[in-house]
């Protein structure tokens, strides 16, 4: 499983020192493809991002330039689209962690002895995957509209107020990416729990660790790799998600994420060099987020 | 809390009447066992005997069926594993991987809140002379120097009970030797009670005050490492501590000082007060090293009993000593022989025809009849067991 790969990927014995041609010939598709489909549209988005409007051209018209000034503009324009889409892969990575947590625990550590059950859960939890994550998210606009069986019960039962909605919202846009992003939250903690020695918890309690303590101080730290592989790959993708956030899905007008904003400069506004300058500020914070946050984690003590 | 103090001494242990079964086996059958403070206490038996699940019921890491275990007096039988006065040294050490050896051994101290945690890891690392370690991570260390950190992470926290799971099981013998030594001097030096667990007789021996023989979920024999050795009083013991001779055969004659047992038409004499049974069919036996070996038969003097003759089938040579294997008509089984290379006494070679002699004091009689011993023992430890119901369980999904 990929997500297994990424959590092992630290503990890959040192590979050997010596320069080998058949090391390259097999790298060589993939560098290949890397340089035609990656760093190519990377520079082309870097230039594009640079570029001046075409003062003799129609609309969406531009000409390569050294115009910094739409990152200007974009940050003064976007910066609260910005910190919102931050602030929502935030709660959203922290909300996916707390329910993913107990999941993995409970299918990694606890249903050891019990094979058959642990491999129906594991498969509930990657049952998702079988639909479309948009039809997911559709479905849950369905269920979730101001017409919809339970909002209307909810108001029925005065559980809510009579003029308030669920989509549109904030919190409807965090619930969304929450649960979108579980099962990549729980399937990482799952690898790295379902191999936590049990006996180093038992050591734990033998010295006087309490349940709650030999949590904090041993098994926490022991699943620290798949904590921060889950983090990662539940909030970078969220950071940059513009399907949630859409009108068409769980999100409003006041709900805008970066990446709504992208898509209507590239799609709507035809301003190519906004879209391209917000994507290169949505890579450079993302890669400084997570430079951080791997450093702090300190996974590479753990392996 | 009493615990969360430095204990003073070592606490008695005592278990009563302690069962514990799992599904589908019964790991310790009807235990009784008080072991006294300060003491060293080894418990010994093959794999899957039930002694390294005496130990972790000890620790609280099971429960028993039934039963009550007390510590010092106090009953700890409902007290959860991290409330128990009790520390283990894991046979695989379980050394935390992502704390530091320090951090390893101030953990417990930091639990338990005592003043200068690191302070005293420092000083239970130079106990095993690993302080200059101190700052590696436990992947780092060689299994010896593990061990002996796990030794200190214990008993850093001077635990009114140490108990140790076969600690010694991963080294190297030189290395086994010598950690055997610093242990006992550990014991000694901080005077705490020591249940160590090990499938080593010769470990068992050497470090010990006291032995168990434990086998198929009982204690067989308990007592002093060289009474188990010279006055086995069950086929198993005999067997399992060290080597035996063992006859079987119906008691001819018995005055008060001695019986005397028919063994295929040639009488063996036992004195009466090292023989467990006194009437029917017994069985005795004879360490090898007590047995002589003569090249013509000897002139019977009443002190010793004579076997005889025989053929000796088999002679190896093991450095300090030689061993011969001899076939004794009309006794069943091979006969072994130690015989010290000293120089001195007589030497046989393969197909020679010998004559055996033991003192009759040297002898002695069984509980139980010796039975043919198996090939190999039935597989009942845990691991065992869990792979066997892993199999079967997964026979059930593909038929299904």
């Amino acid at each position: 499983m990929a997500f297994a790969a990424f959590a092992t990927a630290e503990a890959v014995p040192q590979a050997p020192k010596r320069a080998s041609r058949i090391g390259w010939f097999l790298l060589a598709p993939g560098l290949a493809y890397l340089a035609l489909f990656f760093l190519t549209p990377l520079i082309s988005l870097l230039l594009t991002s640079l570029q001046a409007p075409d003062l003799y051209g129609d609309i969406g018209a531009y000409v390569y330039a050294f115009n910094w000034q739409n990152y200007v503009d974009v940050v003064s324009e976007y910066g609260e689209h910005i910190l919102r889409s931050f602030g929502y892969a935030l709660v959203a990575t922290a909300a996916a962690l707390l329910i993913s947590y107990p999941i993995a625990y409970y299918i990694g550590v606890r249903c050891r002895s019990r094979p058959l059950l642990q491999s129906i859960l594991l498969v509930l939890v990657i049952a998702p995957f079988f639909i479309s994550f948009l039809l997911r998210t559709l479905a849950w606009k369905q269920l979730l509209s101001d017409e919809s069986f339970i909002i209307t019960s909810l108001k029925a039962l005065s559980l809510m107020a009579p003029d308030a909605h669920f989509t549109g919202t904030a919190f409807a846009v965090i619930f969304g990416l929450t649960y979108n992003f579980i099962p990549f939250m729980t399937l990482p903690i799952y690898t790295t729990l379902e191999r936590l020695d049990t006996r180093y918890l038992e050591a734990g309690a033998d010295l006087y660790g309490s349940p709650a303590t030999v949590f904090r101080k041993v098994t926490l730290p022991l699943s620290m790799p798949g904590v921060v592989a889950g983090t990662l790959l539940t909030f970078i993708p969220a950071a940059g998600d513009y399907v949630n956030a859409s009108r068409d899905f769980l999100g409003g007008t006041d709900t805008a994420m970066i990446g709504n904003v992208i898509e209507a400069n590239f799609l709507v506004l035809l301003n190519y060099p906004a879209a391209a300058a917000l994507s290169i500020i949505l890579m450079a914070v993302i890669l400084a987020i997570v430079g951080v946050y791997v450093k702090r984690a300190g996974t590479e003590d753990l392996l | 809390m009493a615990h969360l103090d430095f204990a003073e001494r070592g606490a008695d242990l005592e278990l009563a009447g302690i069962h514990k079964r799992f599904p589908g086996f019964t790991a310790i059958e009807s235990l009784d066992l008080t072991i006294p403070a300060g003491s060293f206490f080894a418990l010994l038996g093959p794999s899957g005997c039930g002694k390294t699940t005496t130990l972790r019921l000890v620790a609280g890491l099971e429960e028993p069926t039934s039963g009550r275990i007390r510590i010092g007096g106090v009953d700890v039988t409902d007290v959860t594993a991290y409330r128990r006065p009790v520390n283990t040294v894991f046979q695989s050490y379980a050394l935390f991987p992502h704390l530091s050896i320090l951090e390893n051994v101030a953990f417990g101290l930091k639990r338990r809140k005592i003043a200068d945690p690191l302070g005293l890891a420092h000083e239970a690392l130079r106990l095993v002379e690993l302080d200059h370690l101190a700052g590696r991570r436990p992947a780092q260390l060689s299994g010896g120097q593990q061990q002996r950190v796990a030794l200190a992470r214990a008993i850093v926290n001077r635990p009114a009970l140490l108990l140790l799971d076969e600690p010694l099981g991963a080294l190297d013998l030189k290395l086994r030797r010598q950690m055997q030594l610093e242990l006992k001097s550990i014991q000694t030096e901080v005077g705490l009670t020591f249940l160590h667990v090990t499938h080593d007789q010769e470990e068992a021996m050497t470090m010990a005050d006291t032995v168990a023989v434990m086998n198929k979920g009982r204690i067989e024999q308990l007592g002093a490492p060289e009474e188990l050795y010279e006055l086995p009083r069950t086929a198993f013991v005999a067997t399992f501590l060290g080597q035996s001779n063992l006859f079987t055969g119906d008691v001819v004659a018995g005055n008060p000082n001695s019986i005397t047992v028919d063994v295929g038409g040639t009488a063996i004499v036992v004195p009466l007060d090292r023989a467990a049974k006194h009437t029917g069919t017994v069985s005795v036996g004879v360490r090898p090293e007590k047995v002589a070996l003569h090249r013509s038969a000897p002139a019977p003097d009443g002190e010793r009993n004579v076997l005889g003759a025989g053929r000796v089938v088999d002679v190896s040579y093991t450095g300090v000593s030689t061993q011969y294997l001899v076939e004794v008509p009309g006794i069943a089984g091979r006969l072994t022989v130690f015989a010290q290379n000293s120089g001195v006494g007589h030497s046989a070679s393969l197909g020679d025809e010998v004559w055996l002699s033991w003192r009759v004091e040297h002898g002695f009689g069984l509980a139980d009849e010796a039975e043919a011993p198996a090939r190999f023992d039935d597989d009942t430890d845990t691991t065992a067991l869990a792979a066997q119901e892993r199999a079967a369980l997964q026979t059930e999904l593909e038929e299904a």
